[in-house]
């Protein structure tokens, strides 16, 4: 920590040493295979299907025909147009503002309960017997997701569905026979529940491991101080962790800009009246059911600027209130 | 970094019990332990619902949700393996997550350690198109890698769908060890090669073993995350001898609202959940150490 010179400078004085040695055949070969074939997979299946994509969304291509005109932003205009494409987009934003939030708030709230809702006086401690929390809330992260959309299908079917049951069993009757799914009014909220579910469960393991990293003298602190429990954890955790939160954020985002999964096992045709159609859906139908690849890309081009937006905003909301100064204030 | 959180005892503040309760200490524990037995319900009851009425009939299934199973048929459960096929969607996905979990890991390993320890002129570019790589949407490039694998006549077959997963896998791979073989002492390096090991021998006999803890802790986020995918197996591999799960698992989901076999349908789902389900029991200490290890950075 002493020797904070430049960022490099270590490595390179050590690898002018090693250049004096003379290139063996072993070194070649090894750097070659090394490099040589990871990078070769990554460029053919990955960066040149991205580049691709970029030129493909400014022509007509349908793929399997010869022809292939140049038509600028034809496509991205059309797109601006296309009802349907604006409506998966607008869902899509609601699924990126509702889903991380709520999924964000009910993580720190069980990781708070879990890490300082032990009972006593003395220290803030942690509650007992709590592994069993966590390996029951982690469940969801290790079933696929579209296992997880296909069960809450069922759980949501009118009629065969365990909901509506549980519901008339408890006397609301209106739910008797009541579509979730199908209903443009529930659709997207049930669909935001289920992706949630899957969801709180891992950050929540992700929170209480951040927040048990967190120096316990500054709870002892806070305690000293007078600080109850719940403003303990609005004023010292979140603030502490607000790091794991914006990764968590820009994660939780993502995972709702795609969102394909869900929606696919829940309402693959896009929902009652496309109320949870979202982007990814739509540039699949037209790509692999209309073969209007060109047209799909400009899609993918979109999804792909809404994703870099989103995350660019998340970082700025973090750093305009405060994140870096406190940062430092805490890592001294 | 790896000895965190989750190894430690439920306690935030000193191991000391404190010797007195207080009420109000106690009701905020009580409150505490009912809202994370109603959230641990939320999340069971789904479960159980569907393994009682995977021993169901069609009928039954569609009678009152809320009742058992009048027996215990697992021929539900024979009949999703063979008719519907999830015994051979199970057998593709282990012969495909298998393959690409291990090539990988090597290929990611090699790439990692070369791009951490070596300097050499775009160095830093590789790195950053990984990581670019690794922020850009799947959707985005699935157009064109559909026409790449078919240009390679890998379309449709599993050695193409292998591929992929290994290309789509990398960045994150890479950029996790990346740290892991930063933060390896240079000294060993510069003994190996004093030693007379060759670059080879010294990457696999004395890096690689030191890396074990981060290659296992990418191994379970990268199994975990193979054996979920569903977009690119439903792009690229529409061969319906050659689905994995995931894919199956859909496409039997939709049969089954004309067919109706639900019974077979709820018997494939605990099939597909069952064997993740009991790994993460036996390895869930280890699973969070690594989900800690790998969020908290």
């Amino acid at each position: 920590m002493t020797q904070d010179v430049v960022p490099g400078g270590g490595p390179k004085r050590s690898v002018a040493r090693r250049r004096r040695r003379p290139l063996t055949f072993d070194r070649a070969s090894f750097m070659v295979v090394f490099l040589g074939l990871p990078l070769a997979v990554f460029v053919i299946f990955v960066v040149s299907p991205f580049v691709q994509a970029l030129y493909y969304s400014l022509t007509d291509w349908s793929g399997f025909s010869s022809g292939m005109n140049f038509v600028g932003f034809d496509n991205y205009v059309k797109l601006f147009h296309d009802d349907i494409f604006m409506r998966s987009v607008r869902n899509n934003v609601e699924l990126a503002i509702v889903v991380p939030l709520v999924t964000i708030v009910l993580a720190l709230t069980l990781a708070t309960l879990v890490t300082i809702g032990g009972s006593g006086t003395g220290t803030v401690r942690g509650l007992r017997n709590s592994g069993f929390y966590r390996i029951v809330s982690f469940f969801p992260y290790v079933i696929p997701a579209i296992v997880i959309g296909l069960i809450w299908a069922q759980v949501f079917t009118p009629g065969s569905g365990v909901l509506d049951a549980v519901l008339s069993k408890i006397g609301l009757h209106q739910f008797e026979n009541y579509a979730w799914l199908g209903d443009a009014r529930t659709a997207m909220p049930a669909s935001m529940f289920v992706m949630i579910w899957g969801f709180v469960g891992f950050y929540m393991v992700l929170f209480i491991a951040a927040i048990r990293g967190i120096d316990p003298e500054v709870f002892e602190a806070a305690r000293i101080d007078g600080a109850g429990r719940f403003r303990t954890a609005v004023s010292i955790t979140v603030p502490l962790i607000r790091d794991n939160v914006q990764t968590a954020y820009i994660y939780l985002g993502i995972a709702a800009l795609d969102a394909f999964v869900y929606m696919q096992a829940l309402n693959p045709g896009g929902g009652p009246q496309n109320s949870t159609l979202v982007m990814p859906q739509q540039l699949f139908t037209t790509a692999f059911t209309k073969g209007q690849f060109g047209y799909s890309t400009a899609m993918g081009v979109v999804l792909a600027a809404v994703t870099l937006l989103f995350a660019l905003v998340v970082f700025l909301v973090n750093a305009l209130t405060g994140g870096r100064e406190r940062k430092v204030k805490v890592r001294r | 970094m790896t000895t965190t959180a989750a190894d430690r005892p439920d306690v935030v503040a000193g191991s000391r019990a404190p010797d007195k309760r207080a009420p109000e200490g106690r009701g905020v524990a009580t409150t505490a332990h009912i809202a994370l037995i109603l959230w641990s319900l939320l999340v069971i009851l789904p479960l159980v619902w569907t393994v009682l009425s995977s021993f169901k009939s069609t009928q039954e299934v569609l009678g009152n949700p809320l009742s058992l199973p009048g027996q215990l048929r697992f021929s539900n459960y024979a009949t999703a393996w063979t008719t519907a096929g999830i015994g051979r969607y199970f057998a593709n996905t282990v012969i495909v997550v298998g393959t690409a979990l291990v090539l990988v890991m090597i290929l990611g390993a090699m790439c990692a350690y070369v791009l951490a320890r070596f300097s050499f002129r775009g160095n830093r570019l590789i790195y950053y198109s990984m990581l670019a790589g690794l922020t850009f949407p799947v959707f985005l490039a699935i157009v064109p890698l559909f026409f790449v694998l078919k240009n390679l006549s890998l379309l449709n077959t599993l050695p193409g769908l292998i591929i992929t997963y290994v290309a789509f896998a990398l960045p994150f791979t890479v950029f996790f060890l990346h740290s892991f073989f930063k933060q390896l002492p240079g000294e060993v390096y510069e003994a190996a090669q004093i030693d007379g090991a060759g670059e080879w021998r010294t990457f696999f006999s004395v890096m690689l073993p030191m890396a074990r803890p981060g290659m296992a802790s990418v191994a379970i986020f990268n199994f975990l995350g193979l054996w979920n995918q569903f977009l690119l197996p439903v792009a690229l591999n529409t061969d319906s001898n050659n689905y994995v799960l995931s894919q199956g698992m859909a496409s039997f989901a939709s049969q089954a609202g004309y067919a109706v076999d639900f019974g077979a349908l709820f018997a494939a789902v605990v099939i597909t959940v069952a064997p993740v389900l009991v790994v993460y029991i036996i390895f869930q200490r280890q699973l969070q150490v690594s989900v800690t290890a790998g969020g908290v950075k």
